[in-house]
């Protein structure tokens, strides 16, 4: 190995990836930032400091070997960094996109105390999305047992719980309400940021894990948990059906025509293509549309809007950019794009037309004032401040309550606020059934949810009597291609046996 | 919930049952038109007819590019493993569907049962009132109530008397029947309502009424109805997206407070029920339901021999 970096040696400058112009891609859909060359991500594996203590795994919360992947890039041995990734995580190419990285992995990044800090993201995904292009599957020998298990729920809690049972050698079926697989990364991220493709590589590969898929499947209505473990055979089941449930203010004006959840527009948009005139669902977005919020959510749906030709995206939020819990790139992405922010202003009226169409809000400016017992400074209304604006759609980004159809139709123990109670291996109330992703936690993040969905497999299995041991590498045969993008890779087609 | 042997032995189980369902789409097994306009599709989805119970609905996609549309469960069949749907053609998916919809093809995709089931409770006596479309939603309710011992006083409105159609499944469940047609071509000459006012002065202890039809229909008979404190249950239609509680686009106004229809409904209290912004609401989409239809017109011109355009 090369001699020890340190912060002088590496190079000083984080590598930016190719981004589209910001005036041409708010008119598209296209991914807004591309991939990492080779040589780019050969170049940014150079900042990495390979610190004996890193902070970057504590602070992710599937402790992805970061420093151990980075080093195989390295070394340009990119299948062994995708081994490196899978084993802690199924979705790099995901995560690597849509995780909140400033606050989880880079943020505590040591070069990032007096440079940027290392783009581990820009970096997992680079590696993912070589996995894809390349075909790369982690498919372990699995020795099948009797064991069946229901995953209720698409979405990235329910992928993962799905793959780590798969991998145990239990038949696994998931169970989806729409008519395809992803949760919200399929309805709710649009494609400039997450493109279908990869939701869809990912999907197959759990597909050839043996994990099948039933869509169309609204469980509790179509058949109950109770059903699921009882007449229809199932071992254990895990719920992951996400938070869903859309928040509206409660202001006046709430229920005007063209008032409209960011859920049900990025729906509409992502999922029922809209936008796109060879599908029938309608999506009417005005000139001026006003987005209340400032989450990714908020982001997302703001972004889309521009996107679909109107004039004025404006973003209402009633603290700072500061606070804003968005990722840092999505609020700086939308900046660029021309989304104009009213940081400090709260909604309180949504005026409409004698027809019931929303013709503008009525809002007021807040201020921070004395820091709470938390020491967050909270946001409070100046007095004499309203004003009014003209708009003529009105999107809500303001989170998210429970879904309440497991609730309504299955006896597992609830918490006041309607999500599902869970110990501390995700198990229910109900004996054989486990919970995770956003219908536990509220809405929060794609690899927490992902990180649910592994700590319930584990719970799970142990339930099961299934020994936890680590995945098992079957050898591929070596293909005629043995080289990806020019670099051989033959003598990469190891077995890869680790035992736990 | 006790639906005793309904689902198969372990072994063949639900997966099959839906597997096999999926890979050919979900297949029409019937179809039988009740007027140029009005329509029934029976579906085969065994899962589904063992779930289904009155006041539920289902999510269809007609084909892949299709929209999400949200039906009522008219009727389903255990024993055949069928439900059926009975479908009015007002707009550019429905109308394709009575164009496009055969026995031997299928749907893309159906979902449900959604909704919470319809409370077919203690009441001794109750009306069932559909209008128009509004009859085949309120059928499985009207039965459900007849099997728990109700005396289940039965009204169905049409426009004319060519419109009537499932006269014979009411007469089949109701103790009675009253028929409201708006011409006086039937039964009695106007709106469903004026059969409420005979049905409550023939039958002063009726404990429940159960009205579905078009939002002004359901608001005249919760009217009707409120002087005499008779519990009125209403199902509501705005438009959907998800059916899952996901989007808030069925959102609708019961009791001042926010409720979505597809969770939290769709039967709600008519005397609750904020119609006029149900009716609003509907309204959302009416300029690109036209220009949609209209394109799809223009297309049927273009595309379709003239005999078959406009189907049925
Ligand atoms: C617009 C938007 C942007 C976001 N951006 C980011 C981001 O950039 N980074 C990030 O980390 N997080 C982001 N998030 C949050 C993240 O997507 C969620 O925290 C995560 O998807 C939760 O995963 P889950 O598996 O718990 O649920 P979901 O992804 O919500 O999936 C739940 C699935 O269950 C299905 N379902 C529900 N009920 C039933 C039922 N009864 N039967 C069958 N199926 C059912 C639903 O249809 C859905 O497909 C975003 C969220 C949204 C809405
Ligand atoms: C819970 C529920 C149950 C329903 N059950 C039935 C049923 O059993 N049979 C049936 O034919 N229809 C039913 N509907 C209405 C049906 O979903 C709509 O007619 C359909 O979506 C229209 O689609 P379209 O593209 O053909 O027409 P569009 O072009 O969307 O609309 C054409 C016309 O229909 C009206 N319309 C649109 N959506 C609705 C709606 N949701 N409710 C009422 N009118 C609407 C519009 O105002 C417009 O005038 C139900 C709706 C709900 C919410
Ligand atoms: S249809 Fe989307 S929440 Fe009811």
């Amino acid at each position: 190995m090369a001699k020890k970096r340190t912060i002088r040696t590496i190079p000083q400058e984080r590598t930016r990836p190719h981004e589209q112009d910001p005036v041409e891609r708010a008119k598209n859909f296209s991914e807004v930032t591309c991939v990492f060359s080779i040589e780019d991500a050969v170049r940014e594996s150079e900042r990495c400091l390979f610190c004996p203590d890193p902070k970057c795994v504590e602070g992710c919360p599937v402790g992805i070997d970061i420093p151990g992947f980075i080093r195989k890039i390295g070394e340009k041995d990119f299948r062994g960094a995708y081994d490196v990734i899978t084993d802690a995580n199924l979705l790099a190419s995901v995560c690597g996109r849509v995780c909140p990285q400033e606050t989880q992995c880079e943020g505590p990044c040591p070069v990032g105390e007096n440079l940027e800090p290392v783009a581990i993201g820009r970096l997992e995904r680079f590696v993912g999305d070589m996995a894809i292009q390349e075909r790369w599957t982690n498919i372990p020998y699995v020795e099948p047992n009797r064991y069946r298990v229901g995953i209720i729920g698409s979405g990235p809690a329910g992928m993962a719980c799905a793959a780590d049972m798969a991998k145990a050698g239990c038949e696994v079926t998931v169970f989806e309400a729409f008519h395809v697989p992803g949760g919200v990364l399929r309805y709710g991220i649009p494609d400039f940021r997450l493109p279908n493709e990869v939701i869809d590589a990912e999907i197959d590969n759990l597909r050839a894990l043996g994990v099948r898929f039933e869509c169309n499947t609204l469980v509790g209505r179509l058949f109950t948990i109770e059903q699921m473990i009882g007449e229809m055979g199932f071992d254990a089941v895990f719920v992951g059906t996400g938070a869903g449930y859309p928040r509206f203010m409660g202001i006046p004006g709430d229920s005007l025509n063209n008032v409209l959840s960011a859920n049900e527009l990025l729906t509409r948009c992502n999922m029922m293509r809209a936008r796109d005139s060879s599908h029938d669902t309608p999506l009417p977005l005005g000139r001026r549309v006003a987005v209340i919020g400032a989450g990714n959510t908020a982001m997302d749906a703001m972004r889309v809007c521009m996107r679909l030709g109107s004039e004025h995206v404006y973003c209402i939020y009633r603290r700072t950019k500061a606070e804003s819990p968005a990722r840092v790139e999505e609020v700086h992405h939308a900046e660029e794009e021309g989304i104009e922010f009213h940081w400090l202003t709260n909604p309180i009226e949504i005026l409409g037309d004698a027809e019931g169409n929303v013709r503008g809000m009525r809002c007021i400016r807040m201020e921070l004032g004395e820091p709470d017992e938390s020491g967050r400074r909270g946001p409070v209304p100046v007095a004499g401040s309203e004003f009014e604006f003209e708009a003529d759609t009105v999107v809500i980004a303001i989170g998210t309550h429970a879904n309440p159809i497991i609730g309504q139709t299955a006896k597992l123990k609830l918490s006041s606020r309607g999500y599902i109670e869970v110990d501390e291996n995700l198990a229910t109330s109900m004996a054989g059934v486990f919970a995770g992703g956003d219908i536990v936690t509220g809405a929060a993040t794609v690899i927490e949810a992902m990180g649910a969905g592994r700590k319930a497999a584990r719970g799970m299995k142990a339930w099961l009597g299934i020994r936890d041991t680590d995945t098992v590498y079957q050898p591929e045969p070596v293909g005629g291609e043995a080289t990806i993008l020019g670099i051989g890779i033959a003598e990469k087609n190891f077995v890869r046996v680790h035992l736990g | 919930m006790g639906r005793n042997g309904s689902l198969e032995a372990p072994g063949t189980r639900a997966s099959t049952m839906l597997g096999t369902s999926k890979d050919s789409g979900y297949g029409i097994v019937t179809r039988e038109d009740f007027s140029d306009v009005t329509f029934l599709l029976e579906i085969r989805h065994p899962l589904m007819a063992q779930a289904a119970q009155p006041g539920q609905f289902v999510i269809v996609m007609s084909h892949a590019e299709g929209e999400r549309i949200p039906l009522t469960i008219a009727d389903f069949d255990r024993g055949k493993g069928t439900i059926t749907l009975v479908i009015q053609a007002v707009g550019k998916t429905t109308r394709e569907m009575q164009q496009l919809c055969r026995i031997g093809t299928s749907l893309f995709a159906l979902v449900g049962p959604m909704g919470v089931p319809s409370h077919v409770g203690g009441a001794r006596k109750v009306t069932c009132v559909g209008g128009g479309l509004g009859v085949a939603p309120v059928f499985p309710q009207a039965r459900a109530f007849k099997e728990a011992g109700a005396y289940v006083i039965g009204i169905i409105g049409f426009r004319t008397r060519a419109l009537v159609f499932w006269e014979d499944k009411f007469r089949s469940c109701c103790d009675e029947l009253i028929v409201c047609t708006d011409d006086g071509s039937m039964g009695v000459k106007g709106p469903v309502t004026e059969g409420i006012k005979r049905a409550i002065a023939a039958h002063p202890d009726i404990g429940e009424v159960v009205a579905i039809g078009p939002p002004l229909m359901m608001k005249a008979c919760a009217e009707a109805t409120r002087p005499h404190k008779i519990n009125t249950m209403v199902s509501l239609n705005p438009v959907m997206v998800d059916g899952t509680g996901m989007c808030g686009g069925c959102r609708v106004r019961v009791g001042g407070q926010i409720k979505f229809a597809c969770v939290d409904g769709p039967d709600f209290d008519g005397h609750q029920v904020d119609f006029e912004d149900l009716t609003t609401r509907l309204r959302r989409f009416a300029t690109e339901e036209k220009s949609a239809l209209d394109r799809w017109s223009e297309s049927c011109r273009m595309t379709t021999p003239p005999e078959e355009a406009g189907g049925g």
